[in-house]
């Protein structure tokens, strides 16, 4: 099997009221016909503006957000049809890391009991098993062992997300969906992050569906490329053919609104 | 005229209550007449509070010395009177978050009307042509004057933004990370509008981004802060091209860019100390 995941035909309305009391509504496709594969051990980027239904796209394939119509196979299964009982087990080989460092933690929790959780949940590992395995990742990530007993607030926001790195990891997932993981980190900080997650992704053989709106970064960690708009995939293909040769006429566009490519080209 | 419309002689930003800390480190520069000069640095390194000295708005906590001198007279001496007279007239600031920025149950043009009578005193109807005429400027339709902030985009709520801010026609407009928030198209439109008004109404900018590729679109002038000080500043050609201090330089290759090829090399905190001890 060369796919890890493959969309089919994903299809997602949502309905707007205009105001509060209003009866008009507006039929909005957040996805519309998007079909999508993703490889074994790669970084699929998906680009877009807000908007343009890409968080929508990575919440449906982890099923966060029911979907309309469409197929989604996730290591040979159809990931749709599965019971709860089902789902809970795949959901395991499939981790997120979100964008907000500071919201996505919750404050109350000790580093231990945040990273301890997805095993419990999970019922894997003895207690021994399961702190040595806490103690191995917190490392890997770049953090110490005494940080375990800290809470979140203690940390800085590349920390913080070293931490949720860290705790989509710990169950050894297979696909991990990166939903902006570094936009809201200075540039500095942003390199150790791309830097770790490529890192991680050779030690364990991950692979990333990588969500972001900026290009630059889109550059250096995707092997292949989704651009999307209004719900509609656009163009998509490997990402070195697609920023030396952009067929369409929005991917141009949006290669041309790249900070710093004005006075250079 | 002087040649520089802003000059910073030796600022300090320190708190109150004396901790041996000072946030802002005897800092100096000038931002030269119709030029736009950046401020680059990490979280922390002081840019905004930089700004905010010019502004006159630092928080109560804080305490500034030195001397900000624009157009020839001293802010830091001035009642607060006199600076309030200044500040929004012949200084203005654009801010990152522009919903944090606007009153949301008022109506954008009531708030540009607000931003201009602050300064003068108009007529009715030339009130109303004067709302039209900045709406206009920011490429808004003038229909939208009876919109609320809700009804609008990110970037039309930053082109209001920058209306109320060109509503008394300021020589110096200060910009705090005006396009971070905002999707990629929308910043490159957001910056060639700043360019543009820049260019027509002949004002000075002082823009403050933590981004190496918006320096490069819209910079003259560049200043590298870190940890409170200026560890570089200059035409932005040579920033960019032939940086010479270890920060900068370890900044520039932490920033990815368009082409690829280099590789992305995180601040190694360690070297970068042992480098700038040996300066």
């Amino acid at each position: 099997m060369k796919y890890i995941l493959t969309a089919k035909n994903l299809s997602k309305q949502y309905i707007q009221t205009q105001g509060f009391f209003s009866r008009k509504k507006t039929i909005i496709d957040a996805l519309d016909n998007v079909s999508l594969n993703i490889t074994k051990g790669s970084t699929l980027a998906v680009v877009g503006e807000s908007g343009s239904g890409k968080s929508t796209l990575a919440k449906s394939l982890i099923r966060l957000v029911n979907i309309d119509k469409g197929q989604i196979i996730f290591d040979d299964k159809d990931f749709l049809s599965l019971d709860s009982a089902a789902l809970k087990v795949m959901r395991k080989n499939v981790q997120m890391i979100f964008q907000d460092p500071y919201a996505s933690l919750n404050p109350r929790m000790k580093i231990q009991s945040i990273m301890e959780e997805p095993l419990l949940i999970h019922k894997i590992g003895t207690n021994i098993e399961k702190q040595k395995k806490i103690e191995v990742m917190i490392q890997r990530v770049g953090l110490h062992i005494s940080d375990l007993d800290k809470y979140p607030h203690q940390f800085s926001g590349g920390q913080r997300q070293r931490i949720g790195i860290a705790r989509a990891l710990i169950l050894e997932p297979k696909l991990v969906i990166c939903d902006e993981p570094v936009s809201a980190l200075d540039v500095s900080v942003q390199a150790q992050i791309i830097q770790l997650l490529k890192s991680l992704q050779k030690e364990f053989g991950l692979t990333y569906l990588f969500i972001t709106h900026d290009l630059r970064i889109v550059r250096h960690i995707a092997d292949e490329l989704v651009v999307m708009r209004h719900g509609k995939i656009v163009e998509t293909g490997k990402t070195d053919i697609i920023f030396q040769n952009p067929k369409m006429i929005y991917t141009k566009k949006l290669l041309a609104s790249i900070p710093g490519t004005k006075k250079s080209t | 005229m002087k040649n520089n419309i802003l000059e910073i002689n030796n600022l300090k930003v320190f708190p109150k209550v004396n901790t041996g800390k000072i946030l802002v480190n005897s800092i100096s520069f000038n931002v030269q007449r119709g030029k736009t000069t950046c401020i680059v640095g990490e979280s922390g390194s002081g840019k905004s509070l930089t700004a905010l000295s010019v502004m006159q708005l630092l928080s109560q906590q804080l305490k500034l010395s030195g001397k900000i001198l624009f157009n020839g007279t001293d802010l830091c001496v001035m009642d607060s009177e006199s600076i309030r007279r200044k500040r929004g007239n012949e200084i203005a600031m654009i801010f990152q978050e522009p919903m944090t920025s606007l009153n949301p149950v008022l109506t954008i043009g009531y708030q540009i009307e607000e931003s201009i009578m602050v300064h003068n005193d108009l007529s009715r109807s030339q009130l109303n042509t004067r709302v039209n005429d900045l709406l206009d400027l920011v490429a808004i339709n003038s229909d939208r004057a009876n919109s609320y902030p809700d009804e609008l985009s990110g970037g039309q709520r930053q082109r209001i933004m920058i209306a109320m801010a060109m509503s008394c026609d300021p020589d110096l407009l200060i910009a705090d990370e005006p396009t971070t928030a905002l999707d990629v198209t929308v910043q490159a439109q957001i910056l060639d509008l700043l360019d543009q008004l820049k260019k027509k109404l002949q004002m000075s900018m002082l823009f403050i981004t933590h981004d190496f590729g918006v320096v490069a679109d819209i910079a003259d002038d560049v200043i590298v802060m870190y940890q409170g000080k200026i560890v570089e500043q200059g035409p932005v050609d040579l920033i960019l091209n032939k940086p010479k201090h270890p920060y900068t330089i370890a900044l520039l290759q932490c920033v990815p860019d368009a082409h690829g090829k280099k590789t992305l090399k995180p601040i190694d905190y360690k070297k970068l100390k042992r480098e700038m001890a040996a300066i």
